[in-house]
């Protein structure tokens, strides 16, 4: 079974669901992810995108709906999709049994590579997560993003045509941030395809080419992040502090600036094409704001707007 | 039935051989491991000295079933070679197994490559197996050595401990996948304590009273220390393959269900 069709979409779901007893954590969804795409799961906790993303890495089988990965079914051929799959879980399950070398190289038989492959492959991914250094130290005494660089190592194992990341960045400082994004930025130039999920913004305008927005176990919006701010924000956001007064007092002074107005505990967002314009206005009223940003939208806006301000758990 | 036959026949050796090398690597790393190794291998053969040669002299010699007559020692050594195979396999496959599995997510990091719940099960029951033969391999040799088997015997008796462990470690493995935690450890160490006290192990099953040698007939460490008696003592007849059977199905049933139960706990 050969397939030459290169433009076929490596993972396709229709009306992908996944319920657990009477909870249902992914409610039907449409996703399809092209090679070489770097494709973003956006979402609040519980919106359903690990659910999502364990289905896709066949250790969860729908409950229902359609999902091919690389054109195959994962509940015939879940094993044969994992070995060109690279999967890097949230939470880290490194083995603290062994060095940080010997887990690579005992993740790599597990895919079936040899000895002396393991070993060649373990040298080249200490070199890329730049772990050379520790190659003979433990797992535990590792800083947390030393910890997730070798999660991410550990899943290029296999040298996998798409790889999963699961929050890859969650709990690291600005630094190992910033390292971590830019060898998922090379492993993007190379050519393989990115498939993760977060919760920050910041993160998926970096990294992803195409993302949606879920929420309840549904996608609420899908585009590339330009597309999405442009469509569900505006260009330009002023955002005010006044002082004592509370937002929610003065939103009502704010009435027919901009697009909407959006009252925050410490200050007012106001979304309008034209920065400069509405602070204008705002002077002309005669209000005195504390102080005044004007700032381009960002993908924040999109999903705050979306998922809404209620704090989930 | 049809999808457990299609299911065995796309297990691939070499992913078996990967998780048991996982387990060689953990043993290479750590010295904690050896002594725990170690301690596994000094109950059998304490009880052996204090009770088979200690008590032993106290008790004499003792008349089998067959009418012959061999002192207490040479009776209760190979009972202490099942023993041993027991619990070499069930150290590693429900302490050591129920670690990976629930605290240390080894297993799960294993499932999320082409590696398969049954090939884990596998793999782990083999390093079980390596476990307890190097137990019993050492065990067989202290008995030769003290003059309480024959070395030829001895030599037959090693496949009977295999079997032995096999069936020990896949049963204790399905039942660790049962276990919410570690207070579940005490009623399995309790249980285990029972079968070692009262299968045959110190004296012949024939002198308990009817019921309670019924009952006893029905649990496993009876069967695993007839078998190992019966091939230590050069005594072989037909009735041991019931034994043999009872292990066998110990072994295939376990296996299935704790890959299944590997399955539905870490892929649900």
């Amino acid at each position: 079974m050969f397939q030459l069709v290169s433009d076929q979409p490596l993972i396709l779901a229709r009306g992908l669901a996944k319920r657990f007893g009477d909870f249902t954590a992914v409610d039907g969804i449409d996703v399809s992810v092209a090679p070489g795409e770097a494709f973003g799961f956006l979402g609040p906790n519980g919106a359903g995108k690990s659910s999502t993303m364990r289905m896709i890495s066949c250790v969860s089988l729908p409950t229902s709906g359609e999902l091919r990965i690389f054109g195959m079914d994962p509940a015939v051929d879940g094993s044969a999709i994992r070995a060109r799959l690279g999967v890097c879980p949230q939470l880290d399950n490194l083995d603290p049994d062994l060095s940080v070398r010997e887990n690579l190289t005992t993740y790599a038989r597990y895919f079936g590579l040899s000895r002396a492959e393991a070993r060649r492959r373990a040298d080249e991914l200490l070199e890329f997560a730049r772990l050379t250094e520790k190659a003979g130290s433990r797992v535990e005494p590792l800083s947390g993003g030393m910890k997730r660089r070798l999660t991410i190592a550990r899943a290029m194992v296999n040298d996998p045509e798409l790889v999963l990341l699961d929050e890859p960045t969650t709990g690291l400082d600005p630094q190992a941030r910033h390292l971590l994004w830019e060898r998922l930025f090379r492993l993007k130039q190379q050519g393989t395809t990115l498939v993760l999920t977060t919760h920050y913004m910041d993160e998926a305008e970096q990294l992803c080419d195409r993302l949606v927005v879920m929420d309840g176990g549904r996608i609420v919006a899908e585009g590339s992040p330009r597309a999405l701010i442009e469509t569900y924000s505006t260009a330009e956001v002023v955002e005010l502090r006044f002082g004592q007064i509370r937002p929610a007092d003065i939103v009502g002074k704010l009435e027919g600036i901009g697009e909407r107005a959006d009252p925050l505990p410490d200050r007012v967002l106001l979304y309008t094409a034209d920065g400069d314009a509405a602070v204008a206005e705002v002077t002309r009223r005669g209000l005195q704001p504390s102080s005044v940003l004007v700032r381009r939208s960002t993908l924040e806006d999109v999903f705050l707007h979306l998922t809404g301000r209620t704090l989930v758990d | 039935m049809v999808s457990t036959m299609l299911a065995v026949r796309r297990l691939a050796p070499r992913r078996v051989g990967a998780v048991i090398n996982r387990n060689m690597g953990a043993l290479r790393s750590g010295p904690s491991y050896w002594l725990v190794l170690l301690s596994g291998f000094f109950e059998p053969l304490l009880y052996l000295l204090s009770i088979g040669v200690g008590v032993g002299a106290l008790v004499g010699e003792l008349r089998l079933d067959s009418g012959r007559v061999v002192s207490y020692a040479v009776f209760v050594a190979p009972a202490m070679l099942a023993v041993s195979a027991m619990s070499g396999a069930l150290a590693e496959t429900t302490f050591n197994f129920f670690f990976k599995m629930k605290y240390q997510k080894t297993f799960e990091a294993i499932l999320a490559t082409p590696v398969r719940p049954m090939e884990i099960a596998l793999g782990e029951l083999s390093w079980a197996l390596v476990r307890g033969s190097l137990y019993t391999g050492v065990f067989l040799v202290v008995m030769v050595a003290l003059g309480l088997a024959s070395a030829g015997w001895a030599l037959l008796a090693f496949p009977a401990t295999i079997l032995v462990g096999l069936a020990f470690g896949a049963v204790g493995m399905a039942v660790s996948t049962l276990m919410r935690g570690w207070q579940d450890f005490d009623l399995l160490s309790t249980g285990q304590f029972a079968l070692f006290l009262f299968s045959g192990t110190f004296s012949p099953v024939g002198d308990y009273p009817a019921v309670l040698e019924a009952l006893v007939q029905a649990t496993p460490l009876y069967h695993a220390v007839e078998l190992v008696r019966g091939v230590v003592l050069g005594e072989l007849a037909a009735g041991l393959l019931v034994h043999v059977a009872y292990l066998a199905v110990m072994t295939v049933a376990g296996l299935l269900f704790a890959a299944r139960r590997l399955e539905r706990l870490l892929c649900p």
